[in-house]
């Protein structure tokens, strides 16, 4: 089967065109970066099928991050290439089209993102530049899907090697090319051009990044909590949970009644697989996630993130980062897998150790977030407070001791500012809507599976083993009481679950703070595991893991002497 | 002058980039090479990164990287 490859600069568009021509999903955003991996999907042209590879996008042919070299070592293997080109920077792009022509792979070009050239006054020659470049140039708009049929009936006429230059001429060439296509005309400053100078200038800049960030946190629990409250809270108690208690006693089975409802039937107070089991993830945990997910994509479409990052640069300097390490940071307050997984777009080893260290120690993940807010809400704002302090603080704490102690230097902030862009609702929407699937499909068996495990523990007396081997160093150390045990012991499998687990046993607000903060910090999640695995290698991880959890320690039982 | 002694909202042109092979491909990348013109967009407080726009392209530049960066002003 011929493989087509996608390649570009990055934000360009690459994935809508790939989601285009494959009808598959992948998550979209309006920063570079996104896409750090390859994704591979198939379609039909001419009665053909092909596979098409979706790849993280390159300024040039030489690669400077890990993300670059996946898409050139792409490159080798793909039979044609769609160069993607984003028309409103045609000059930046053409670079790597001129590069591009000299392998020895048919290229097409997509002239990707051409709405907007019309209103940022650039008008493009496209026949001039098909007859210079000699391969096919076609106009796209990937995202309402203009040009992409003409882009695959062109695909046939894929050629390569039809211009040809001096290596060292090559900016120059690719002068003379723009200033023989476009032309631009003078217009005036659209509002969200105001708008966006006006997010990186530190005076206007800062508050905005206040406001947004206060009704980031605001709306998310304004959502999350009116959706539990009103919603799903009465969905289970009124409808979900009488009817399938009642049906579970029907069936008389007393071993299956004690592992689906446990004793205590009433959500959250035992472990039934059917009662705490579906609580906690679908009334728990899911309302928050989408409402985090929903603010995030906003902000992400938007093309937000970005300029965020270059107001926090000085300060993530000081903890061994520069300003893009705010995007793996902030996924990470979501769920910490995408979140390592793009740790990629970091440069050096020393700051993707120092990214995966902070990502696990700067804050919990949504999930475990809203069982710390549910759990802890019923003593008062004061205790969530210390809680979210607290891990914040290790974190920063942490990240400013590793830059002290690890070898070498933070490179500099070098990042392209995405234009902010109006928000297309259904990308969005799909966006959230595989973010949510991910979360059922991967994370909720996974807790469905923990509670029954910590249920199979209760019922069969390991707890009491468990506890009383391992007890004491919970209880002198983080003065805990042993029967918690279980819950850290299989809290990795799921943290979020871990926490909300701690519901069943009655602890003191202050012994759910110093849990809660043991259990945020002391492992990452079994899914995360695998991902640090897979990116950092097995010792960079032993590493990590011994001093993650050295810290967790350390800081759990001082803040139990404290507290 | 360097790059970071221009003022917001100024217009200026490349001159050279101080810096090694590294550095000057990194850059070359993005479109900054000598004879372009830019456009300072913003600076930030306590040597923090400047931005730019470079053709149509917005870019942030870390304090060091744009200290390497010469240009000189454009009316």
């Amino acid at each position: 089967m011929k493989k087509i490859l996608l390649i570009g600069n990055p934000n360009v568009g690459k994935s809508v065109i790939f989601s285009r021509l494959t009808g598959v999903n992948v998550i979209v955003s309006n920063y570079p970066g996104t896409t750090v991996e390859f994704t591979k999907g198939y379609a039909k042209i001419d009665n053909e099928i092909f596979e098409i590879i979706d790849t993280p996008g390159t300024y040039s042919l030489i690669p400077t991050s890990d993300a670059e070299e996946i898409a050139l070592k792409l490159l080798k293997r793909g039979d044609v290439i769609i160069n993607v080109v984003d028309a409103t920077n045609l000059e930046r792009n053409l670079n790597l089209t001129l590069q591009l022509l000299k392998q020895d792979k048919p290229l097409i070009v997509a002239l990707n993102l051409f709405d907007e050239t019309k209103h940022l006054g650039i008008e493009i020659d496209v026949r001039k530049l098909e007859e210079i470049l000699g391969i096919p140039v076609v106009p796209t708009v990937a995202i309402t899907g203009e040009g992409i049929k003409e882009l695959t009936e062109r695909l046939k006429e894929a050629k390569t090697k039809t211009y040809d230059y001096n290596e060292e001429e090559r900016w120059q060439k690719v002068g003379e090319i723009v200033k023989e296509v476009q032309k631009i005309t003078h217009r005036h400053h659209t509002f969200l051009e105001n708008l966006a100078d006006a997010t990186i200038k530190p005076v206007t800049g800062i508050p905005i990044a206040l406001i947004i960030l206060c009704l980031t946190f605001y709306i998310t629990r304004f959502i999350g909590e009116n959706l539990i409250q009103y919603f799903l809270e009465p969905l289970y108690s009124n409808f979900y949970a009488p009817n399938i208690i009642k049906f579970i006693k029907s069936l008389n089975i007393n071993w299956l009644e004690k592992i689906l409802l446990s004793q205590k039937p009433e959500a959250m107070k035992g472990f039934g697989v059917l009662t705490t089991g579906v609580y906690i993830p679908f009334v728990g945990v899911l309302p928050y996630i989408f409402s985090f997910y929903l603010v995030l994509s906003l902000l992400e479409d938007i093309g937000y993130i970005p300029r965020l990052a270059v107001l926090l640069d000085i300060f993530l300097h000081k903890i061994g980062l520069h300003g893009y390490g705010t995007v793996p940071i902030i996924l990470g307050l979501g769920c910490k897998v995408p979140a390592m997984v793009s740790t990629r777009i970091l440069e050096t080893k020393r700051e993707k150790i120092i990214a995966t260290i902070l990502i696990i120690l700067i804050a919990p993940c949504m999930p475990q977030s809203a069982m710390i807010i549910s759990l802890l809400s019923k003593y008062g704002v004061k205790y969530i407070g210390i809680t979210f302090c607290v891990i914040a603080f290790v974190g920063i704490l942490s990240g400013y001791f590793l830059n002290k102690i690890l070898k070498g230097e933070t490179p500099e902030l070098f990042a392209e500012i995405p234009p902010l862009r109006v928000i297309k609702i259904n990308i969005l929407f799909k966006k959230l809507w595989m973010r949510l699937r991910s979360f059922i499909y991967e994370a909720v068996p996974l807790i469905i599976f923990g509670i029954f495990i910590v249920n199979i523990c209760e019922i069969s007396g390991l707890v009491n083993i468990l506890s009383k081997t391992l007890g004491p160093i919970t209880v002198k150390i983080l003065g805990l009481p042993s029967k918690i045990i279980p819950v850290i012991v299989f809290g990795f499998l799921r943290k979020d679950v871990s926490i909300a687990l701690l519901s069943p046993y009655n602890l003191t607000p202050e012994e759910l703070v110093v849990s809660s903060v043991f259990l945020t910090l002391y492992l990452p999640c079994i899914s995360t595991f695998f991902v640090i695995l897979k990116e950092q290698g097995l010792k960079d991880t032993f590493k990590i893991l011994i001093f993650v959890f050295s810290i967790a320690l350390s800081i759990s039982s001082l803040l139990n002497l404290i507290i | 002058m360097d790059l970071t002694s221009v003022k917001e909202g100024e217009r200026c042109k490349v001159l050279k980039i101080e810096g090694g092979y590294g550095v000057i491909k990194k850059l070359e990348r993005m479109g900054i090479r000598p004879d372009v013109e830019i456009l300072k967009l913003s600076s930030q407080f306590a040597k923090g990164p400047v931005v730019i726009q470079v053709g149509n392209t917005q870019v942030a530049i870390g304090f060091g990287m744009a200290k390497k960066i010469i240009v000189e002003k454009i009316d």
